[in-house]
């Protein structure tokens, strides 16, 4: 069954392309830095499951090393000139789109024809990620038609990849990170004692009140945790479930939904989505890394105004 | 009750206050978190690494960038905009806007992974939008160029958080069933992603009146030359119009602006 250690191995073999790749630029001063934590970004998609705990968390505490000693750089490496990208463009005209859009097609279409034909039932791909490898058969599919079509130098795209994951940088690891964080807070005990304190502070009898408390509640611990997901078990078991449901009476699938979209509202506003709101920024070359986050809190905000109406409304008056 | 471990949370947010690099901040507030949730160091270690080495399906995405590098080289950027450049109607909000509804549908039907910052965003949307502001408004300043970019980007956000909900078997729906199954209270997936499609409606209401007064926004700065399209004048988003300038206007402040010239955006973007 193909499932996501396939994945992985090609994953590493990307990242130990872009480590050899990003060594060998002599544009960037820090190239050994570059080669290195790509390098070892490669070993952990490669090998993380015989590095044991230990092994692994000595590995991230490298790649920290690395990126919090600056050892990280953006080398000018060379491509091709805007002008020949224009002159390549003319030439080749609305096709050069082809080949991106493989790699949502191959993802769409697959996981319909695996969902809904008997292809389910092969056993072929593991159910749990069908549309994750769906991307990487796309993502091989697209490679293969590029180098069928433009016959591009033989090491270009790991080239191009390369500069590409180099002008991402740190910020490319940040979100795995992150959900390791997450794993730490769980086991110190970080999310109980939160909801201890929320249950606390909940005043009694006014339900409106309750609600606003609740919505607000989910954004802020979905901001400090960076996702919803950590947010709504705790606050369910603080206030969702013993207060609006079952002291107030209100409506459990409109509680549980649009709590959890609550929640997401504080998801835009937060750096520690970092895959979300820091990665893009970096992706895009923003000069303020905060920038996706500003251009989001003007729509999180009313839309979380929305999302308190909806659950008094939906919650306890219908 | 043990109130020690929440400082690693007061860490994080004084770390990211402070700009320090992102990587260290967690990592020293994992290890502070776990130190004072009295688990020992190896044992912090042990689980910081287990937790990394189990959540590498983050990470995945990336395996797009030897595609969407290679097709960089050939100019699909420049092609992205020639294509907005010759679509007369085109505008940055009407694209974002067609883009929006596209990224809902899509979600809700369970194809969150088919576009994405990597896939889609930052090979063809940004520049597609970028490239339609020019042609409302001319040359763009560095300001402008950012501001547009980041709207590119928080438009891929809203529509997929505020689409997959609606889909039976997302991650989140499977959460909260569990969780509230673990108090006793019974739920199937359909009944709980019924109660995404309101606040999806209510998102792309509220987003999309933003996109409709960024084009306003757009249309209005004084013109720097090049050919346009002075048609895209639109009216505001409803309830949006009150708080959408200077709130928009606030995303553009981190950098003066300043002008620069086309080949650098052409190698930037």
């Amino acid at each position: 069954m193909i499932n996501l250690h396939w994945l992985y191995v090609l994953a590493g073999a990307a990242f130990a392309g872009f480590a050899l790749s990003s060594a060998r630029d002599r544009t960037n001063s820090r190239r050994w830095g570059n080669g290195a934590f790509w390098g070892l970004l490669a070993t952990s998609f490669w090998f993380g499951d015989f590095l044991g705990d230990i092994g692994n968390g000595v590995l991230v505490l490298a790649l920290v090393a690395i990126a919090g000693a600056h050892l990280l750089g953006k080398g000018a490496r060379p491509s091709t000139t805007s002008q020949e990208r224009k002159i390549h463009s003319d030439r080749l005209g609305n096709k050069l789109f082809l080949p991106a859009l493989i790699i949502p097609f191959t993802a769409f279409v697959g996981t319909l024809a695996f969902n809904y034909t008997p292809l389910k039932d092969t056993g072929l791909i593991d159910p749990k990620s069908v549309t994750l490898i769906l991307l990487g058969v796309g993502a091989i599919v697209a490679l293969a038609t590029c180098y069928a079509w433009l016959r591009p130098p033989t090491f270009a795209p790991i080239d191009e990849g390369g500069r590409l994951a180099d002008s991402i940088g740190w910020a490319l690891v940040l979100p795995q990170m992150l959900a390791a964080l997450g794993v730490i807070f769980a086991a110190a005990g970080v999310g109980t004692t939160i909801g201890a304190m929320a249950s606390a502070i909940i005043p009694h009898g006014n339900i409106f009140l309750a609600v606003v408390l609740f919505a607000l509640g989910m954004v802020a611990f979905t901001m400090i945790m960076g996702n919803a997901f950590a947010a709504f078990p705790v606050m369910a078991a603080a206030i969702g479930v013993p207060i609006l449901i079952q002291a107030d009476g209100g409506n459990p699938a409109v509680i549980g939904a649009v709590g959890m979209l609550a929640g997401f509202c504080g998801t835009l506003m937060t750096p520690m989505a970092a895959n979300f709101n820091i990665v893009p920024a970096a992706l895009l070359e923003l000069k303020n890394q905060y920038g996706v986050i500003k251009a989001q809190v003007p729509t999180a905000l009313p839309l979380l105004i929305a999302n308190i109406l909806i659950l008094y409304i939906a919650g306890f008056r219908l | 009750m043990n109130y020690l471990p929440l400082l690693g949370i007061a860490l994080v947010v004084l770390g990211f206050a402070l700009r320090f690099n992102p990587l260290l901040v967690v990592a020293v507030a994992a290890i502070v978190t776990g130190l004072l949730g009295h688990m020992p160091f190896l044992k912090v270690l042990g689980t910081l690494g287990h937790g990394f080495n189990e959540n590498r399906y983050v990470t995945i995405t990336y395996i797009v960038l030897p595609v969407i590098g290679i097709l960089e080289r050939y100019g699909l950027q420049q092609q992205a905009r020639a294509l907005i450049r010759g679509m007369k109607r085109a505008t940055t909000g009407r694209l974002l806007i067609v883009y929006l509804g596209l990224r809902q549908i899509l979600a809700a039907l369970g194809l969150t992974t088919v576009a994405g910052h990597a896939q889609t965003v930052r090979p063809l949307v940004a520049p597609m939008a970028v490239a339609a502001a020019e042609k409302q408004h001319g040359e763009l300043d560095e300001a402008t160029t950012e501001r547009v970019k980041a709207m590119s980007a928080a438009t891929d956000n809203v529509g997929v958080f505020f689409g997959e909900d609606i889909f039976l078997a997302i991650a989140s729906i499977l959460l909260i069933q569990g969780s509230l199954k673990s108090f006793g209270i019974e739920l199937t997936p359909f009944q709980l992603s019924v109660w995404a499609i309101p606040t999806a409606i209510c998102a792309f209401l509220i987003h999309g009146g933003r996109l409709l007064w960024l084009d306003r926004t757009l249309s209005s700065l004084p013109r720097s030359g090049g050919e346009g399209d002075r048609s895209a004048q639109l009216s505001g988003g409803g309830a949006e119009a009150a708080t959408g300038p200077s709130t928009i206007r606030s995303a553009a402040d981190g950098s003066p602006p300043h002008p620069r010239f086309r080949g650098d955006r052409e190698e930037l973007l």
